[in-house]
């Protein structure tokens, strides 16, 4: 007469039977499991809302920082670790002038498609139109350059090979110079003093960026300031005339792809840093546009990192919540429970199910923030008009990160389940 | 013998001083057996069915069900004990609301892990011995107390348990249920169940082939109140004595009685 317990039967129950249980559970007592759920809702909703935007405007400072579509990494020639400024420091000894073969010869590198050697002074005070003076920067470049960084001739002309072989006095501005140092007139013509010595401005141009930087916070005013100002170019053969010496140049490098950018940008300093440098306390580095991007991204992210902790309060108060309503639901159910033990219901089984019902309730209210969490930080970015990404992994983590909530959380109200003596829990009404 | 319980006493702490609840209770049931244990409200009658259930273990003595000593097994030990043994018909049905009575008669099935297809079949099966294989998708409050009690009658015997347990089953129920209800278990006795049937009405335990009493703690053939008892007269005097002597000992009577009207029990 007796049966035989199949071992492969004992967890067909279990999980999928006590999942749909509990939402019969929680659709049978829709109001107070959604109040149950809220606190939940809104830190999980909270979380993503802000996580949402810390990517939205990462994402935004490496496209204003890499992704402006022309791949160029300056390679840059320091000096005990701080970048040379020559006006001030002079030419620093045992770094060699580079000329076409070197500039041939760096071409030839891993990842790098095109490479331009210039001279500059950031902020130049030698550069006056009648009586203003031009605070921007000052370049000394050679004819590659406006190729390499990707500028389009406005007005007039760009550098010819007779301006450079005969070091003509010629100049050409950038629309910013052209803008604000000529209020507007064409420049194209006009002379600029350069270091006592008349230039003629020859043409005006301008960068083709595919996407304009966006200013959002003061680093990013930084980051962007020293373009901003505008640029004076002269042919480098004339840039003796104006420095009195010949200069080491930097390095204008073009890599093959935004992926590339970092590889050429180091094989080009390496390249130099071996070939032209006898000066140990000099060497060239490239910009590290990824880790400028992070070390930005780390100090936007930092504020808002302050914000998921405040809404991870709100989670432990939901998770307090639903702490609450399931000890509720245990001395409801006490008479379910006494039954269920006397008809030969395990202790294990008894917690699962209180367990699996507290985890169902915070994973649906998990969801139901994450999906809130979408729309209000979709809503912010049109209002606000901050940026907003939306990370799957974030999200997921959030839905998982509930459930644990509610395990842990549900841990007290189930184990009291779990414990109650049939006797006592059959005789409660 | 299927079930033998030998010096079986059950104490409750009653403060600093105990109640003997049950005392020295010696049984045996053999198999097939329809016993009726009858008493009053308060006689101990409801511990004793917990301890025949397994729903509680003994302060001291011993208890074999099917060969096996009840008071060794751990938690979970008595839990399959429940499951697998033992068929519960309680007084007041003790159906689950939101099952279905299909779902509620294989829920014993399920915590003996039998599969899905062969829960329903045996679920079936047992609706059909108490005829409500029509109703099986019906749910308990759309059942009369009647349906509802054969219904936990189908969930006690769908695991063919060896011993099939019913507390007061007839308690709930107007006189032709009940009448029903002792039919099917007339039916089930006949049909080779073993059945211990817990009481304290009359006319209910006559249905059985041979009535146990218990009065105070004490369980006995005799309907003529139990010797202890015999031995002081009447029991308000043997509390007298006892009281008077200083060992002082609640009956099980009293404490009995004060439990079962806190939890609201509808016994009398």
């Amino acid at each position: 007469m007796n049966f035989t317990v199949t071992a492969e039967g004992k967890g067909e129950w279990g999980m999928f039977e006590n999942i749909r249980l509990a939402f019969q559970g929680i659709w049978g007592h829709k109001l107070r499991s959604l109040l149950t759920m809220l606190g939940i809702i809104i830190g999980i909703a909270s979380i993503i809302t802000i996580v949402s935007t810390i990517k939205g405007t990462n994402e935004q400072i490496k496209e204003n920082l890499i992704g402006s579509g022309n791949n160029v990494v300056t390679v840059r020639l320091m000096q005990d670790g701080y970048e040379i400024d020559m006006e001030y420091m002079g030419v620093p000894d045992g770094v060699a002038v580079m000329d076409e073969e070197d500039r041939l010869a760096l071409e030839e590198l891993d990842g790098v498609k095109e490479v331009s050697f210039y001279h500059i002074r950031n902020y130049t005070n030698s550069v006056y139109y009648v009586n203003t003076a031009f605070t921007g920067s000052l370049y000394g470049i050679d004819s590659h350059y406006f190729t390499v960084n990707d500028y389009q001739i406005n007005y007039g002309r760009s550098f010819l090979e007779k301006d450079y072989e005969e070091r003509r006095k010629v100049a050409v501005v950038d629309d910013k110079v052209s803008k604000q140092l000529f209020q507007g007139e064409n420049p194209v013509g006009k002379t600029l003093e350069i270091s006592g010595e008349p230039f003629t401005v020859v043409g005006v141009v301008s960068k083709n960026n595919t996407s304009s930087p966006t200013i959002n916070s003061i680093e990013d005013y930084w980051m962007y300031a020293d373009t901003s100002s505008g640029a004076v170019f002269v042919p480098d053969d004339c840039w003796p005339i104006i420095c009195r010496y010949d200069e080491p140049q930097y390095v204008s490098v073009r890599a093959k792809s935004t992926d590339d950018m970092t590889v050429a940008g180091n094989n080009v300093a390496e390249s130099l840093n071996s070939t032209k440098i006898t000066n140990t306390a000099c060497e060239y580095k490239a910009d590290d546009l990824l880790k400028q991007a992070a070390d930005i991204q780390e100090l936007s992210a930092a504020a808002n990192r302050q914000l998921i902790w405040i809404a991870g309060i709100s989670l432990l108060v939901g998770g307090i919540g639903v702490m609450n309503i399931m000890m509720v639901s245990v001395t409801e159910r006490t008479r379910e429970i006494g039954l269920k033990k006397a008809i030969g219901a395990r202790r294990r089984r008894i917690l699962m199910q209180f367990l699996t019902e507290a985890a169902v309730l915070t994973s649906l209210g998990g969801l139901i923030g994450v999906v809130s969490g979408i729309v209000l930080a979709r809503i912010l970015s049109g209002v606000m008009g901050t940026p907003v990404a939306i990370s799957v992994p974030a999200c997921v983590i959030a839905v998982g990160f509930s459930m644990i909530i509610g395990i842990v959380f549900g841990l007290v109200p189930a184990v009291k389940a779990s414990k109650l003596n049939p006797i006592e829990a059959l005789r409660r009404e | 013998m299927i079930l033998e319980m030998h010096d079986i006493c059950k104490d409750y702490p009653v403060g600093k001083s105990v109640a003997k609840i049950l005392k020295n209770i010696n049984f045996e049931v053999e198999e097939g057996e329809y016993l009726a244990i009858m008493g009053p409200s308060g006689s101990g009658k409801t511990t004793l069915m917990n301890l025949i259930g397994c729903l509680d273990i003994p302060t001291s003595g011993t208890y074999f069900l099917n060969g096996r000593d009840m008071t060794k097994l751990s938690d979970n030990q008595l839990a399959d004990v429940r499951n697998q043994e033992i068929g519960f018909v309680f007084q007041s049905f003790n159906l689950l609301p939101k099952l279905t009575a299909l779902e509620n008669v294989a829920l014993p099935l399920v915590y003996a892990g039998v599969k899905k297809a062969e829960r329903r079949e045996r679920a079936m099966e047992a609706l059909k011995i108490v005829g409500l294989e029509e109703r099986m998708s019906f749910l308990p409050n759309q059942l009369s107390g009647g349906q509802c009690q054969r219904v936990a009658i189908a969930r006690a015997i769908v695991g063919r348990p060896k011993v099939l347990l019913a507390d007061e089953p007839t308690g709930a129920l107007d006189t032709a249920s009940g009448r029903q209800i002792m039919e099917l278990f007339e039916e089930l006795h006949r049909n080779g169940s073993t059945i211990i049937m817990i009481t304290h009405d009359r006319n209910v335990a006559e249905n059985a082939g041979k009535i146990w009493y218990i009065r105070d703690g004490v369980l006995s053939e005799n309907e003529t109140i139990s010797s202890e008892i015999q031995e002081y007269g009447n029991p308000a005097e043997m509390q007298k004595e006892k009281l008077a002597d200083g060992t002082y000992e609640q009956t099980a009577g009293e404490e009995n009685r004060q439990e079962e009207q806190a939890g609201g029990n509808t016994d009398e």
